[in-house]
């Protein structure tokens, strides 16, 4: 839905829209925050602070139903068309996308409660700076989504290709750890989960990009080789 | 197009002075629905009636510019317009049969309008593939003898279906056809479009964008007599080229 347009002549209907909006925002906010929190309870070794994350998931899938409900309302409701029927259908996946982060936040927060249970294997240094970077990539979508700016999705897309790099790194260098110690292993393909759930995440980010490009230019660019907004 | 069965160009319709449609060129293809939207009073009724002569009829209306059918001006002086109407039928919004008339009468009154004289049984048998094509046959086939007021608002208007094919159009122009009937009888109309236009080139103006959506392959936006987008129906509803069509089909002030 381009801001620009103008409002739509049923009050009602403009509402919703908007709702559906600031509602997938919101939990974007908080999903964006559940990767940091559960990063940080693995870098600080802090098990309390993995708990708490894990237990905030629920209002994540609480957001995930709701956002859910409100599109099907707007389709069944209103025969959405054109530009609102590509905002309508986006906001269905980029929930579902949202979501999926959300697991994954949940799955990095157990890895860390079980790696605090042991000695650290190695100080971290690859994994904060590919958890940053997959986290600002969920935020730049969701900006982008929100102002309808294809550039901007545009850098998130081209911006995967560096956390797919940093997570063959982390892996090339796990598998040295492990090769060296067989000791070492429980706790290296612990953190090699973890480098794998935030290449998934950046992966649900660039899906959420994507989808942006589709919602304002009505062009489908997934799963094409070259991938060109 | 090469395939188009009807087509316009530069059509502009008066009523008196004052110029209803803008110069509308558009194409309709053969054997496919073309729907035709806009907001009340942007000229699709009278763009419809222009295309089988209907607009003249009313006092102080005229157009200018072609209206072609298979290439032919219907406009041309040689031309008898009963003759187009014949070819160019027509189904209007509210059921029209003629309340009196048996059914089968009211299905027969085009070829005795037309002057076509039949056989007692060639007659019968047009008025069963008629209301066979108009999905009505199964319904009235034990009562052809009663009055056509005597069916519901959505058999009468199929009844007005059947009526128009009796006399074997290529074209059939529907002005809302939907609008008086409800959710059911709507649904079996627009059934009937997607089996009509096997046989028929179906032009159809209608409010109901959603039908327009569900039963059309090519759509056509008017506004306040301008035709502003043309194109196939699928990328007009999910991704409209003008800004206009986009305010109107996501029902956006203007």
């Amino acid at each position: 839905m381009d801001n620009s347009l103008p409002q739509h002549t049923n009050r009602q209907y403009e509402e919703e829209l908007r709702g559906l909006r600031s509602g997938l925002l919101k939990m974007g906010g908080v999903v964006e925050r559940q990767i940091a929190d559960a990063i940080e309870s693995l870098v600080e070794r802090n098990t309390g602070q993995a708990r708490e994350t894990l237990e905030r998931d629920a209002e994540v899938n609480r957001m995930d139903t709701e956002m859910d409900e409100r599109c099907i309302r707007l389709l069944a409701l209103h025969q959405p068309a054109a530009s609102d029927l590509r905002f309508i259908t986006t906001g269905l996946k980029i929930t579902t996308d949202l979501e999926r982060i959300g697991d994954n936040a949940v799955n990095i927060c157990e890895r860390a409660i079980e790696l605090n249970e042991e000695p650290q294997l190695k100080p971290y240094i690859d994994i904060p700076r590919m958890a940053e970077i997959a986290q600002t990539m969920v935020k730049d979508s969701l900006d982008a989504f929100m102002r309808d700016d294809t550039t901007l999705a545009q850098e998130v897309i081209e911006r995967d290709d560096e956390v797919d790099r940093l997570n063959y790194q982390i892996y090339r260098e796990l598998l040295s750890y492990m090769a060296e110690d067989p000791q070492t292993i429980p706790r290296a393909t612990r953190i090699l989960f973890v480098s794998k759930y935030l290449e998934r995440i950046a992966d649900h980010a660039t899906n959420i990009a994507e989808m942006v490009v589709y919602m304002v230019k009505g062009s489908t660019i997934r799963h094409m080789e070259k991938k060109k907004a | 197009m090469a395939d188009n069965k009807m087509s316009t160009r530069d059509l502009r319709a008066f009523f008196h002075k004052v110029e209803a449609l803008h110069g509308v060129t558009l194409g309709f293809a053969g054997n496919r629905v073309t729907a035709i939207i806009g907001p009340s009073g942007c000229g699709k009724s009278t763009l419809v009636r222009c295309l089988n002569r209907m607009h003249e009829v009313v006092p102080g209306a005229a157009c200018t510019g072609q209206v072609l059918l298979d290439g032919e001006d219907i406009y041309a002086p040689a031309i008898d317009p009963v003759q187009v109407r014949r070819r160019v039928g027509m189904v209007f919004q509210k059921p029209t049969p003629f309340p009196t008339m048996s059914i089968e009468d009211n299905v027969a009154a085009g070829l005795k309008l037309n002057g076509i004289a039949v056989s007692r049984a060639e007659r019968d048998r047009m008025v069963e593939e008629s209301l066979r094509r108009a999905a009505l046959w199964d319904e009235v086939k034990d009562r052809l003898k009663r009055p056509g007021a005597s069916l519901s608002g959505g058999q009468q208007q199929r009844l007005c279906v059947a009526r128009a094919l009796a006399v074997e159009p290529e074209v059939l122009l529907m002005d809302e056809p939907c609008s008086a009937l409800d959710p059911i009888s709507t649904a079996r109309i627009e059934e009937l479009l997607l089996e009509l236009k096997e046989n028929f080139t179906i032009i159809i103006v209608t409010h109901n964008m959603q039908q327009a959506a569900r039963c059309s392959d090519f759509t056509a936006f008017l506004y306040a007599g301008d035709l502003i987008e043309f194109g196939e129906t699928k990328q007009i509803f999910t991704t409209p080229a003008r800004r206009e069509t986009e305010d109107y089909i996501t029902g956006r002030f203007g």
